[in-house]
């Protein structure tokens, strides 16, 4: 059990503490969270940024145009970026985190010099097509149908949820290409093009009021068979190798991030008062203790990734599981430090408390999470 | 950074599990819960023997020469074979107090306004005076409880409101202390306490600020206890059937044995890190997080045992009593949500 970094990573953090103190204030104003063009443009100017400094792709093999960085490198990176208040991944969350390390270990070398590169230098968008109306929690029971003709799948049904549809220039959609098949065997990983014609976007408005993600309608869109990630009627292997990236390491800054804002609750709450209220004290008391915890708990999967390769294990659902119930409880502690102010859209943490009810659900709902921790880690038998 | 355990931990940790497996298993322990208040001096001394007590303590002075992780470590074995007795204060006692290393003097402590096993001790540290026996929830941990002093209240936290306190502030501490600074009294002897009103030593009062190692041990224990809880809630979902099936195929059934296993292993991992940085506020973020998987851990599994988990027969009320039991040893919980509340105001950390 050894907490401490080695000489050659501490010089990586003060290295890129050096640059992140040097680029930081060089930065335009983040755009409105409304905005999703100017995110865009603003998130992919950050993306360039790091590639520029050779910071992209930090984790991704080298092979693959990434710096093979080590998982301890990775979550110095994390950290160090978040502590310094940089922009987050954004909209290139599906690009760098889950579409490119699966084109990097299932892509043909084609497709890796095709799509990678344009990802590292913050040129193209990526989203996820994976839900659908009628299967979410089910995945594998999506219905949108993909048929070979000539050179192209021929693409038709429908899509939801979909983060960033809007701005994306790519999609890794998951189609049906053997309905005959059980249902985990006839699914196809796809790269679609979002510009090819018989796309339709329809945004969504969230409970937050944003358009962060969209329905997209597809009607008999050409998908070059070249965009074929894996086999044919192979794809539900290749998207379970994307979910284990997103569970993986997608929250570690994020953790950073909750750190910081509970000491400024604490503040806040001193300014106004409410720090004499001790069970709302001792809850902030808590919620550090939580924080704490599951930034040791990073460290754990870290470092056990380290050992095992680099390959995230089945730790990132139960870390999600926590996480995502913490950042709620995080939240309504907010609200209790702003009192009325609570329901002020204005105020801060105010539109994270309503962004936060998504974490229960989005990457797998709680439900789901609890069902993969009970049959793949404890061993218990699979039920209805 | 390898925080993961190294083969000497693991091996230690191994170690540990089969001696307690060997010397007080599932029979031993029903035969100890029959027979409340009664220490087995033998399994003392053979604990003292494998250097349970002295892991800490330098090989100069006889002792194993290891560290906090590696005796947070065998805490955790102990916790889960539910393993009874003042472990913490001989382990604490250890190089002080003569005999304690070695197994041959059991020591108890005067804390959180309690006394565990006062009777069975050779040696009380702190000021037992004026203990009376209370009927202990737990079988298997005799308890006194201490007179509330007046001067001394363990739940007001120091100034609270005005931020940080300088007294507790965050960082590491000098060094892993053994023991705290509460007066020892090597003369105490459990013989001299008909009644547990008799001698007592001068000094510290136990209710000063809890010793930091001390909490850390107990939260290992509790770590140990909600691991095992969270161990058998899933052996039994696995084989009791209902419905044609085993009940573990009940979702409802499924997600309390998840539950279980996250709040185990985010325990984990800050009851391991603290035991690394020996930092305060870590000890204190890792006792409330092991209390918790202890209390709602032995919760779950007895509710997963259905009317088996309310008899007697089954061992886990006997996981849920001792921690409850732990719980109230050192500092309550409200001391460290306020020690971390502070740390919020504070610079560091
Ligand atoms: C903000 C946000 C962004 C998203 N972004 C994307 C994206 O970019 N791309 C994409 O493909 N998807 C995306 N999703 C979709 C997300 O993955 C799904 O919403 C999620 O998997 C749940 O599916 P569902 O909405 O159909 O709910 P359902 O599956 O209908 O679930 C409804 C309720 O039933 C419960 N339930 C369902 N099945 C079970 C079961 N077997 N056991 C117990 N309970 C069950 C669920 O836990 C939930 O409480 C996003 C979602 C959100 C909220």
């Amino acid at each position: 059990m050894d907490l401490s970094y080695t000489p050659e990573e501490e010089e990586f953090r003060a290295r890129l503490r050096e640059w992140l103190d040097k680029v930081l204030p060089t930065l335009p104003p983040k755009p409105s969270p409304a905005d999703w063009p100017a995110r865009r443009a603003y998130d992919l100017g950050w993306q360039r940024m790091l590639y520029d400094a050779g910071y992209a792709g930090l984790h991704w093999p080298v092979d693959a145009g990434g710096r093979g960085a080590t998982p301890t490198q990775h979550l110095i990176f994390l950290e160090e970026t978040e502590n310094a208040g940089a922009p987050y991944v954004g909209a290139n969350f599906v690009g760098l985190l889950h579409a490119g390390p699966t084109i990097a270990a299932e892509g043909t070398p084609e497709q890796r010099a095709r799509w990678l590169p344009p990802v590292l230098r913050g040129e193209e968008v990526w989203c996820q097509g994976f839900s659908e109306p009628d299967a979410g929690s089910d995945l594998a029971s999506l219905r949108t149908r993909a048929w070979r003709d000539g050179d192209d799948y021929v693409v038709s049904g429908s899509k939801i949820w979909t983060s960033h549809a809007e701005v994306a220039d790519w999609c890794e959609l998951l189609v049906r290409t053997d309905p005959d098949a059980p249902k985990h065997k006839g699914i196809t990983w796809l790269a679609m093009p979002m510009d090819a014609p018989g796309i339709t976007v329809r945004p969504l408005r969230t409970l937050a009021g944003s358009n962060e993600f969209a329905e997209v309608f597809l009607d008999e869109v050409r998908v070059p068979v070249a965009g074929r990630v894996g086999a044919e009627n192979d794809g539900w292997r290749v998207t379970m190798v994307t979910l284990s990236f997103e569970r993986g390491t997608a929250f570690v800054g994020e953790v950073v991030a909750c750190r910081r804002v509970l000491r400024e609750l604490a503040r806040e709450a001193r300014r106004n008062g409410r720090w004499d209220d001790t069970p709302l004290r001792c809850r902030l008391g808590r919620l550090n203790a939580e924080f704490r915890a599951l930034w040791r708990l990073t460290q754990w999967n870290v470092s056990e990734a380290e050992q095992t390769g680099g390959v995230p294990g089945t730790g990132g659902s139960v870390f999600k599981l926590r996480y995502s119930h913490a950042r709620q409880e995080l939240y309504d502690a907010a609200a209790e430090v702003l009192g009325a102010d609570c329901l002020d859209l204005d105020r801060p943490w105010v539109l994270d408390r309503l962004s936060s009810l998504s974490y229960t659900i989005a990457a797998g709902t709680s439900q789901i999470q609890q069902n993969i921790v009970a049959e793949r880690i404890l061993g218990l038998p699979k039920g209805r | 950074m390898h925080f993961q355990l190294t083969d000497d931990q693991r091996a230690l940790k191994a170690g540990v599990r089969a001696l307690l497996a060997g010397r007080f298993g599932r029979e031993a322990l029903r035969a100890a819960a029959d027979r409340p208040g009664v220490l087995d001096r033998a399994l003392w001394r053979e604990l003292g023997e494998a250097g349970f007590f002295a892991l800490r303590l330098p090989e100069a002075e006889g002792g194993v020469g290891l560290g906090l992780p590696e005796a947070v470590l065998a805490f955790e074995e102990a916790g889960r074979a539910l393993l009874p007795g003042p472990l913490v204060a001989t382990h604490l006692a250890a190089g002080e107090v003569a005999g304690a290393a070695t197994g041959e003097t059991v020591v108890t402590a005067a804390s959180g306004g309690l006394v565990e096993w006062l009777t069975e001790a050779d040696v009380v540290r702190g000021d037992a005076t004026g203990a009376v026996p209370l009927v202990s929830v737990d079988p298997l941990t005799p308890l006194h409880r201490l007179p509330r002093s007046p001067e001394a209240s363990p739940d007001v936290f120091p100034d609270a409101s005005a931020g940080v306190s300088p007294g507790i502030s965050a960082g590491v501490l000098p060094g892993v202390s053994p023991g705290g600074s509460a007066g020892v009294s090597p003369s105490t002897s459990a013989g001299a306490l008909p009644g547990g009103s008799a001698g007592v030593s001068p000094g510290a009062s136990a209710d000063d600020e809890p010793d930091p190692v001390a909490v850390l041990l107990t939260a290992a224990e509790q770590l140990g206890g909600a691991a095992r809880t969270c161990e058998l809630a899933v052996e039994y979902a696995r084989t009791r059937k209902q419905f044609g099936q085993p009940i573990g195929a009940f979702q409802a059934v499924k997600h309390l044995c998840a539950q279980s296993l996250v709040r185990v292993e985010t325990a984990r991992a800050a009851v391991y890190a603290a035991a690394v940085t020996v930092d305060p506020l870590d000890i204190a973020a890792a006792r409330l997080l092991a209390d918790d998987a202890a209390l709602r851990g032995a919760r779950d599994c007895l509710q997963v045992h259905g009317g088996m988990g309310f008899t007697w027969e089954a061992e886990t009320h006997l996981f849920l009593k001792r921690a409850w039991v732990r719980t109230q040893r050192m500092s309550s919980n409200t001391y460290s949500d306020e020690l971390l509340a502070a740390d919020l105001l504070s610079g560091v950390g």
